[in-house]
């Protein structure tokens, strides 16, 4: 197959790459450059698509021996990641970038692209297996249950699982390193990058103060009753319990949780930790990563974070509204972030969640 | 093989540069000692600097080398300017809005560090400087003026730059002009000219990388960026670098370049391209430009995906500027002939060289309609 390897200058990409050249494929590297200001370095850990990855991208490319190009896709990743980052948290909601980013930018504008150029698909260094079936392409977990990404990778629906290749699914992550050291890669020993790339810093409450203002408003229990004051209500997310200030204690003296977010009111409601209770979640925006869903409840699991814990689970699809109840109720889930089922190891479908109860 | 459609990029060394420049390296001898060593190399090397100062219509001692052509267009602007501006009413560098980024950004530079106000001739739509802007500016605010800087012809366009005129209007106001497309491929005399300093580069035109060469008119003593030993004038200190400097006077010497042929195969492939890709724009197609540089708008296919289909068939192009990052940038260039910006994105460069045979641009146009119905799908 002609194949285009998405190398974001990491080492799992790189690895990734260089296993498809192996397996005979015609692989053409490229680098997606994401912002249009770049930084130079990379911080530790933090962020990525500096000038500094670009060039360990294309270092990793001549060493494999593969053509390597740069991608800018800067506008596409603003209008479709960063914006939609922002205007999610301006309206209560929890998002998650790295989802957005998979089902908009690497599995959509890129892949549409190789294909118009005359390309299979796309090879990413993701941690993740698919399985061919008489159905099509399944999308499931990574062998290397502290590396699997299915969740991120849980927006792609079955075109785009069909045209994904992840080559390091059945391995583990320190077996990805040894492999880039005997493959003479020396981003072998780089580390992973963490957090949201666009907000290096880490600081993800002050890069949205930044850009959506600070504008002061009350922290309230559920009866209404003022507790204390915030400086920005999308900066808090359900379920915090640190760094409320709060100054007036409860009765009993039990800590305080974020209920809910209301953006139109700028207000903050806390409430106790039974308060945050939940057992069904509902989700809009479906997306089917198989074999469709029949009618009717199945058993199953759902995740609810990258790396979460699947919980047990009888979920359905209804009028493209995924529903999902839980055996045992979970504590502190916000609106936005994506609710993922998996039937055993197999990535079912994907949601945004967008009401709990 | 690959077919190279990047002379403007960079272009093959000759052989016979290749040959003297590496006997020049076996030899022992810094060309600043006193030995017979040293002066066995300086007598090459002075050779050299005769023979390329005759062929660029200047004095020997008006030779500066330095290690690039960016580093003589660096000392030209940021010495010039520092020159001039010991008068401090003489703050203001005018260069053309299209110069090259070894132009561009040192005059930036001035202006953000140096207290320089920076002022931009703007250009026409053809791609060639508007001389009555500059002929105003000169009248109304010519005492102010430090330095002119406009470049002898673009290196993304190939449109020939009036630098002659520029001159004359300029008067006693000293004007550079980066000449580092235009050597070998059209005629040049630094004397004929008139400037004031202009600067070159030896990887252009068959010579290797790594050699440049400033010509300062004779007496003018400009601050050095470099300090050291002093040599080249002390304006460019460092151990002079001979090995480079008989390889680029070999390069000149036996230069094959024949203009006209090179025009005539660039004018092949316009005319072809007529019939190939009929809403195809030849970018200054109606001014003086060099024989072997072809910018060509290709509307709704973008210039990153044509170089990559292009180089996916053996064929290398350029499609001009690119960031640190190696991601494209719209050329400033072209915005300054005003050209949308979507369509400077989709325009790509092909330059011809000594090497370039009939076989192949032959072989680009053979496969320009599929690349360019690919690069338009993946739009």
């Amino acid at each position: 197959m002609r194949l285009i390897a998405a190398m974001s200058g990491g080492v799992d990409s790189a690895v990734a790459a260089a296993r498809a050249v192996e397996a005979g494929h015609e692989v053409i590297g490229v680098h997606l450059a994401l912002s249009s200001n770049p930084q130079k370095y990379r911080s530790g850990a933090r962020g990525c698509c500096t000038i500094e990855d670009s060039h360990d991208a294309r270092r990793a490319a001549d060493v494999i021996g593969i053509p390597f190009y740069i991608w800018d896709m800067a506008e596409e990743f603003h209008e479709n990641v960063v914006e939609n980052f922002m205007s999610e948290y301006a309206a209560g909601r929890t998002p998650n970038p790295c989802l957005r980013c998979n089902e908009k930018i690497k599995f959509a504008a890129v892949l549409d692209r190789a294909k118009a150029m005359g390309f299979d698909g796309v090879i990413t260094g993701h941690y993740a297996r698919t399985v061919d079936t008489p159905e099509g392409k399944t999308l499931h977990r990574a062998i290397d249950p502290l590396k699997d990404q299915s969740y991120v990778l849980a927006v792609l629906n079955r075109e785009q699982i069909d045209g994904a290749i992840f080559p390091l699914g059945d391995t583990e992550k320190v077996d990805i390193r040894k492999e880039a050291e005997a493959r003479g890669l020396a981003v072998a020993q780089k580390p992973d990058s963490h957090d949201i790339c666009f907000v290096p810093s880490g600081d993800n409450a002050g890069w949205l103060r930044e850009r959506l203002g600070s504008e002061e408003g009350p922290i309230v229990d559920q009866d209404g009753k003022q507790l204390g004051t915030h400086k920005g209500a999308y900066t808090y997310t359900i379920g915090q319990r640190k760094g409320l200030g709060l100054t007036i204690p409860t009765p009993d003296g039990s800590p305080r949780f974020v209920l809910s977010v209301e953006p139109v009111t700028n207000t903050v409601v806390v409430g106790s930790r039974e308060d945050l209770a939940v057992t069904t979640m509902h989700g809009e925006r479906t997306i089917i990563c198989g074999p469709d869903i029949p009618q009717g409840e199945h058993r199953g699991f759902v995740q609810v974070r990258a790396h979460g814990a699947p919980l047990d689970c009888t979920y359905s699809l209804s009028d493209g509204l995924l529903t999902a109840t839980l055996d045992s109720p979970l504590f502190g889930l916000a609106t936005g972030q994506a609710m993922v089922i998996y039937d055993g190891d197999r990535v079912v479908a994907s949601a945004t969640i967008c009401e709990t109860a | 093989m690959s077919i190279y459609l990047d002379h403007a990029a960079t272009t093959p060394m000759n052989p016979l540069a290749i040959e003297a420049m590496s006997a020049a390296l076996a030899k022992i001898g810094n060309p600043s000692s006193l030995h017979t060593d040293g002066r066995a190399v300086r007598k090459e090397d002075e050779d050299a600097r005769d023979f390329l100062a005759q062929s660029l219509g200047c004095q020997s001692s008006e030779i500066i080398f330095t290690g690039s052509g960016t580093e003589a267009n660096n000392i030209a602007v940021k010495g010039i300017f520092w020159f001039r501006n010991q008068d401090k009413k003489r703050n203001l560098i005018l260069i053309s809005a299209i110069e090259h980024q070894a132009v561009l950004e040192p005059a930036q530079w001035l202006a953000s560090h140096e207290g320089a106000k920076l002022i931009e001739i703007p250009a026409r739509s053809n791609g060639v400087i508007d001389l009555d802007f500059l002929k105003n500016m000169i009248q109304d605010r010519g005492d102010e003026i430090a330095l002119i800087s406009v470049m002898h012809s673009n290196n993304e366009t190939g449109v020939l730059q009036p630098v002659d005129q520029v001159v004359n209007i300029a008067g006693d106001i000293p004007v550079h002009s980066d000449a580092i497309q235009s050597w070998t491929k059209t005629p040049f005399s630094f004397k004929e000219l008139g400037l004031f300093a202009a600067s070159l580069s030896g990887h252009k035109v068959g010579g290797p990388v790594g050699i440049g060469i400033l010509i300062l008119r004779r007496g003018i003593d400009l601050p050095a960026l470099i300090h050291g030993g002093g040599q080249e004038r002390e304006i460019r200190s460092g151990t002079v670098n001979a090995p480079s400097i008989i390889g680029l006077a070999a390069a000149v010497r036996h230069c094959e370049y024949i203009d006209t042929k090179v025009e005539q195969a660039r004018q092949s492939i316009e005319s072809r391209l007529k019939y190939l890709a009929p809403d195809a724009i030849i970018n200054g197609a109606d001014a003086q430009r060099l024989p072997g540089i072809l910018s060509v708008t290709f509307p709704g296919a973008s210039n990153e995906t044509l170089l990559m289909l292009f180089d996916a068939e053996g064929i290398s192009c350029s499609t001009g500027a690119a960031c640190s990052a190696g991601v494209h940038r719209p050329s400033h260039v072209l915005l300054a002939m005003g050209i949308k910006e979507d369509l400077v994105m989709s325009t790509i460069r092909f330059s011809l060289g000594v090497s370039t045979t009939r076989k192949d641009f032959e072989t680009m146009l053979e496969k320009l309609p599929v690349v360019l119905e690919r690069a338009r799908g993946a739009q």
